[in-house]
């Protein structure tokens, strides 16, 4: 090959040129086809930003209500709490979110505890019983859940159920149950029996839960926990009360083969779990988020929840709950707070040091 | 060409990064209990046994699979392709349901293997598949013609001709297991990954630190691939002697009749899982169709766009080993892989690290969404590209050159369409994955944006299986698409001039 200078180099540029040219050609097409931008504000209307971990058909719900009511626009991001959790972590000050919605309070507690929250406004603080939202007002309660005892009806009858949580530990029952210790619904009950009875006895019956669970001792979460109940995969089984009425209300009451118990009055099991929510430190629209707060804990927002497929209760004083569950004042929770659950830490340990977790 | 496969690398690498920082946040303390505790070798043990035992069946039938459609002559290949190719497309949890529903009793060891070999068999079955279009079919009448039994020639002659791209699917789909969560968390089968998420829960810097395993673990498969000795692969079939061979009715019918075994436990268990929720629910109204047309456009456009950005993005890479091959460039091609033994959730979270640090104009915007899905998808597209690369011989695009072209029209008119079948099948490879993935998409996707799998999710987590089941359909439904365009576009190739 004699003229021109065939060095290498001199040959790849042109390649190069055109691999690049396509690269910014397709990243240019992207940019442009992917369109929705990220920012919050529009017009004159506000909107807010909420990071949602709660039922999501419900909370759809509110925000329409809340919309309707006061005009603001509510988009929603959801997700496992724990994921939004180690989201708004990362994303820090720059967070798009402005409140966050979980089902367990062990969550909010982390988040204020690292400073990320603001404070609630008394008002809406003053709609719900004291004990149900922060102590330091970073967070508020919005709803509440029972623990209960799920059991197959074909398998056991009522009067054969162990009175107390502590029972579930006795050997007689090895074999017939399941346990989700990775549920962050379990750890209330598990601070709470540590609160009653001592770390030492804790432990203990943990270790007979292990023992009596064998095989199905890390279920991954309650719904399966459930629906084995009703299945007559297993006989017994320790759960939030709302699973029971959302498996009914999903395949019909005649294809549940299950009921629910409740424990012995103030019993260490028998906890009222508390799902709240908080506005971050962060939020570039704080009022709005305060109305949004208030509205969730008001009279019309508590009616919504009651009203809706989540099946809990509302905390409310004066807001009936859902027709099917058993009226709150008609139960016996013992006194454990979500102030005692504080960030879940001293459960965690627990489960951890009985090889559950 | 090797900085642009630098470049490359060190974006696919940046989750990395962030693995590192939690790591040092959460204090070695956290980490060092978490990582040496028993159960640490209880799960180490668990997860190697079901790789092991998943790469063996998932190549014997992936290979299987690719010899009957593309060699054996079976009639009605399109279709074959694509159904065999769907499974890659159905979510986790479905797959995981219907086989815990069928046999909750059964050994969890035993069916976690059955749930991730019917999964990962298509990671192996599209590469080797490509792989047997291209090469050469005289070379295996030769070997009978000189009197070679069919075991001998499949061990001497075939199994040389699809090597790298079956050991490259292999290599998928051991990441693929070492990385899966949805399913063995509903068969209670215990991985490192599903510690991690369990981990996760109380103390997510140090569920960043345990994926240190997993990548351990994925560079360690990775490493056992350089051992396997690499040869270049043999040269292109020249279409005019390609003979349709036609399969007596003995040998035809209990082929098809084990693809079609295959394919209903692949697809046919699922869907018929997901019929079986229609049924059973009490709320038996459809999806608005409002929802359903927004949630299946969004899923179609950023499938779409992250796997063509995979494929772009993994065709440097490829060639960057395959024209001249140093230990810098093997290196800097193997880490890309790396990030598959990763779960989805550290990825989501690293992007969001430097999104909301470095670029937050992009944060929660479809480009990031789109990037997220071109980096955890990258090695499915880099394994099936890589399988063309090797096979296309860089004499024809010197021959282009020769005879007076200049190198990009040569790209264009040569390389790129003997490149063409890997391709292929590495955007359907990745658009098929990315259509089902849900932790990335729920993380990054512009808010207010649903994608069927988000949608599919939003339901079955509220056990409201009846809501849940048509977005379950039509992603089922789109699988379809990618797999019948490989399959036409397969048949319409056009002759390349012999040697």
């Amino acid at each position: 090959m004699t003229g021109r200078s065939t060095s290498i180099r001199t040959r790849r540029w042109p390649v190069k040129a055109a691999g690049g040219a396509l690269l910014v050609l397709l990243v240019a097409i992207v940019a442009s086809g992917c369109g929705s931008s990220n920012g919050a504000t529009a017009g004159s209307a506000t909107t807010l930003t909420l990071y949602n971990a709660q039922h999501e058909q419900t909370t759809a719900r509110l925000i329409a209500a809340f919309t309707r009511q006061t005009g603001i626009k509510v988009r929603v991001e959801n997700d496992d709490e724990d994921v939004l959790t180690a989201q708004i972590e990362q994303e820090g000050h720059r967070s798009p979110a402005d409140v966050f919605y979980t089902e367990n309070s062990n969550w909010l507690q982390q988040l204020g505890e690292r400073g990320m929250l603001e404070k609630v406004d008394a008002a809406a603080l003053a709609n719900v019983p004291k004990q149900d939202s922060a102590g330091n007002g970073d967070w508020l309660g919005v709803s509440a859940r029972i623990s209960v005892l799920v059991y197959n009806t074909s398998k056991l009858t009522a009067s054969q159920l162990p009175k107390s949580v502590l029972g579930l530990a006795e050997p007689r029952w090895k074999g017939k149950i399941e346990i989700a210790p990775s549920e962050t619904d379990f750890w209330p009950i598990v601070s709470s029996v540590a609160r009653a009875d001592g770390h030492a006895a804790a432990l203990a019956w943990l270790k007979g839960l292990k023992a009596n669970a064998g095989e199905n001792d890390d279920v991954p979460d309650n719904e399966t926990l459930t629906s084995d109940v009703s299945q007559g995969t297993t006989d017994l089984a320790l759960i939030n009360h709302y699973y029971y009425y959302r498996l009914q209300a999903e395949v019909g009451k005649s294809s549940v083969h299950a009921k629910i118990a409740y424990f012995a009055p103030r019993d260490p099991g028998y906890v009222e779990d508390i799902s709240g929510a908080a506005i971050l430190k962060s939020s570039k629209h704080k009022p709005a988020a305060q109305e949004f707060l208030d509205f969730l804990t008001s009279k019309a927002g508590q009616t919504v929840l009651a009203h809706s497929d989540s099946f809990e209760y509302p905390i409310r004083e004066g807001v009936p709950a859902n027709g099917e569950l058993t009226p709150l004042d008609q139960l016996a929770p013992n006194s454990f707070t979500p102030a005692e659950l504080g960030t879940g830490l001293d459960a965690k340990t627990l489960l951890q040091e009985a090889g559950l977790l | 060409m090797v900085a642009l496969g630098a470049l490359i690398a060190l974006v696919l690498l940046s989750p990395l990064v962030l693995i590192a920082l939690d790591a040092r946040s959460a204090g070695w303390g956290e980490i060092h209990r978490v990582l040496f505790r028993s159960r640490s070798g209880f799960l180490l043990r668990h997860t190697v046994v079901l790789s092991l035992l998943v790469v063996a069946f998932a190549a014997s039938i992936g290979t299987a699979a690719a010899w009957c459609t593309e060699r054996a002559g079976i009639r009605g290949r399109r279709i074959w392709t694509v159904l065999l190719v769907a499974p890659v497309a159905i979510p986790d949890f479905v797959v995981g349901y219907a086989w815990h529903s069928i046999a909750p009793q059964m050994n969890s060891l035993l069916a976690a293997a059955i749930v991730m070999t019917l999964g990962t068999y298509p990671l192996v079955y599209l590469p080797v598949a490509a792989a047997f279009r291209r090469a050469d079919p005289t070379m295996e009448d030769t070997a009978h013609s000189l009197g070679v039994g069919p075991v001998a020639t499949f061990r001497r002659v075939t199994l040389p001709l699809i090597r790298t791209a079956l050991l490259g699917g292999c290599v998928l789909v051991v990441l693929t297991v070492i990385s899966e969560y949805g399913a063995f968390e509903i068969l209670r089968y215990q991985t490192f990954t599903t510690e991690i998420f369990t981990e996760f829960q109380f103390e997510p810097q140090a569920a960043g630190a345990l994926s240190i395993p997993l990548v351990l673990l994925g560079l360690l498969v990775l490493g056992t691939d350089l051992i396997i000795p690499r040869r270049r692969s043999a040269r292109i079939a020249p279409r005019r002697t390609v003979i349709r061979r036609r399969l007596r009715p003995r040998t035809a019918i209990p082929l098809a009749a084990g693809l079609v075994v295959l394919i209903g436990l692949g697809v046919g268990v699922p869907v018929g899982t997901i019929v079986y929720w229609m049924i059973q629910s009490q709320h038996t109204t459809l999806p608005a169709a409002a929802t359903l047309g927004s949630a299946t456009w969004a899923t179609l456009r950023y499938s779409a766009l992250g796997a063509g950005v995979a494929v772009t993005l993994a065709l440097p890479v490829a060639m960057m080993t395959f024209r001249r091959s140093s230990p810098t460039r093997m290196l800097l091609e193997r880490s890309t892989y790396v990030t598959q033994a990763l779960p989805g959730v550290v990825i989501a979270l690293s992007l969001v690290y430097f999104a909301t640090r470095y670029a937050y104009g992009v944060y929660q915007t479809g480009l990031l969404l789109v990037a997220a899905y071109a980096i955890l998808h990258f090695p499915l597209a880099l394994v099936c590209v890589k399988t063309s690369v090797a096979q296309a011989p860089s004499q024809l695009s010197d021959v282009g050159r020769s005879l007076g072209k200049g190198p990009v029209v040569v790209f264009l008119r040569v390389t790129l369409p003997l490149l063409a079948p890997g391709l292929l099948a590495g955007f359907c490879l990745v658009f098929l994955t990315a259509v089902t993935e849900l932790t990335a998409t729920l993380v990054l996707a512009p808010i207010g944006v649903h994608t069927l799998a988000t949608q599919f999710w939003a339901y079955q987590s509220e056990v409201a299986y009846g809501a849940a089941a048509p977005y379950a359909l039509v992603i089922i439904g789109l699988a379809m698409v990618p797999g019948a365009l490989l399959g036409l576009w397969f048949d319409r190739e056009r002759l390349v001039p012999g040697r």
